[in-house]
C-alpha cells in the first residue's frame, strides 16, 4: 500500500472562541442545560470551534486565522502544531 | 437603472430582490458567485439566504467569492450595495461595513414583521425615506444581533451612521441596530428584508420605499 502521508505535514489545531465580553448565548443556553441533567457547580460556559489542518508549512496559518477561520471583530484564536 | 443582484449556492432571497428590482422600476441583472465583472450594474443587492451554507460563521466564505472582487471595487468608487440579511452579514465579513452579526441573544430563529424608524435619509437606500419615518419589514434570521465595539458604535451614532433601527428588538443587537452604513454612506446593510415586501399582492410594498431609494440618487 503507498504511504500517502507527506513527511513535511503539520498537523495544526486551531482554537476559536468568542472574545472576552462578547456576548456568547450559546455557552449561556449550555450552562442553563448542564444543572438540568443534574450537573451542579458549573460556573460559565464558553462554546468555540476547533479546526483540525494539515498543511505543508505553518507559516501562513496566523495570516489563515485573521483572515477567515476567526472574526477579530468578535473572536479570538490560538493555535499550535500537533505534530 | 441596472440593479445587479448577487447568487451565491445557499441565498434564497435572490429572486426574490431581482422580482423586487423590476417592480421598483428598474432593470434586475443577476450577478453569478462566479462572475468576474458586475455587468454594468448601477447598483448592486446582495441578498438574503445562507450563502455556502452559513459555514464557519454566516457571510465568512460568501467574502471570498469571485464575484466580490468587483463588487469591493464598486463599493469603494462609492457605488450604491445594499446587503440584506446574509447579505449584510457578507458585507461584514468583507470589511465594506463595521461591526459583525452575532447569533440571537434568545437563541431562536427570529421570524416576524417589526417596527423599524428610518434614521438617516442620507443614503442611497434611505433616500426617498423621511428621517423619523416608520415602517413595519418582514425579519427572518437566526444571526441578526447586529455588534460592534464601543468606539466603533459611539462613532455610528455620532455620523448618524444607524441606518434604521428596530422599535421591537427582535434580536438583542446594540442600541436596537437594524441596519448600518459604511462612512461614505453608499454601502447598507439591513436585517430586515424590504424586498419581500415589495409586492402589494403579498400584502404590502412599504420595502419599495428603499429599494426605490436608490432611483432617486442615480439622477442626482
Amino acid at each position: 500500500m503507498p504511504d500517502t502521508a507527506k513527511p513535511d505535514s503539520l498537523k495544526i489545531r486551531v482554537l476559536v472562541r468568542p472574545k472576552e465580553g462578547i456576548l456568547d448565548p450559546q455557552g449561556e443556553a449550555v450552562r442553563g442545560a448542564l444543572p438540568a441533567l443534574g450537573f451542579d457547580g458549573v460556573k460559565t460556559v464558553h462554546v468555540g470551534r476547533l479546526i483540525e489542518m494539515e498543511v505543508e508549512s505553518a507559516d501562513e496559518v496566523d495570516a489563515m486565522c485573521r483572515r477567515l477561520l476567526a472574526n477579530p471583530t468578535v473572536e479570538e484564536y490560538e493555535w499550535e502544531v500537533v505534530s | 437603472m441596472r440593479v445587479g443582484v448577487t447568487v451565491f449556492p445557499g441565498s434564497n432571497c435572490d429572486r426574490d430582490a431581482l422580482h423586487a428590482v423590476k417592480l421598483m422600476g428598474a432593470e434586475p441583472v443577476e450577478l453569478w458567485h462566479a462572475d468576474a465583472d458586475l455587468k454594468g450594474s448601477d447598483a448592486v443587492i446582495v441578498p438574503g439566504g445562507f450563502s455556502y451554507g452559513d459555514y464557519l460563521r454566516p457571510g465568512a466564505i460568501a467574502r471570498f467569492a469571485k464575484v466580490m472582487a468587483p463588487l469591493e471595487e464598486f463599493a469603494r468608487e462609492g457605488g450604491p450595495v445594499l446587503g440584506v440579511c446574509n447579505g449584510f452579514q457578507v458585507l461584514c465579513e468583507a470589511h465594506l461595513l463595521p461591526g459583525a452579526l452575532l447569533q440571537n441573544t434568545h437563541l431562536r430563529f427570529a421570524c416576524d414583521r417589526v417596527r423599524v424608524r428610518v434614521e438617516t435619509a442620507d443614503t442611497p437606500w434611505t433616500a426617498a425615506c423621511e428621517r423619523g419615518e416608520e415602517l413595519v419589514l418582514p425579519v427572518a434570521h437566526n444571526e441578526g444581533n447586529y455588534f460592534a465595539d464601543a468606539e466603533t458604535l459611539a462613532r455610528l451614532e455620532d455620523e448618524g451612521r444607524v441606518v434604521l433601527r428596530y422599535l421591537e428588538n427582535p434580536n438583542g443587537s446594540m442600541n436596537d441596530i437594524a441596519g448600518v452604513c459604511n462612512e461614505a454612506r453608499n454601502v447598507v446593510g439591513v436585517m430586515p428584508h424590504p424586498e419581500r415586501v415589495s409586492d402589494s399582492a403579498l400584502g404590502s410594498d412599504e420595502g419599495l420605499k428603499i429599494l426605490r431609494s436608490v432611483l432617486a440618487g442615480a439622477t442626482v
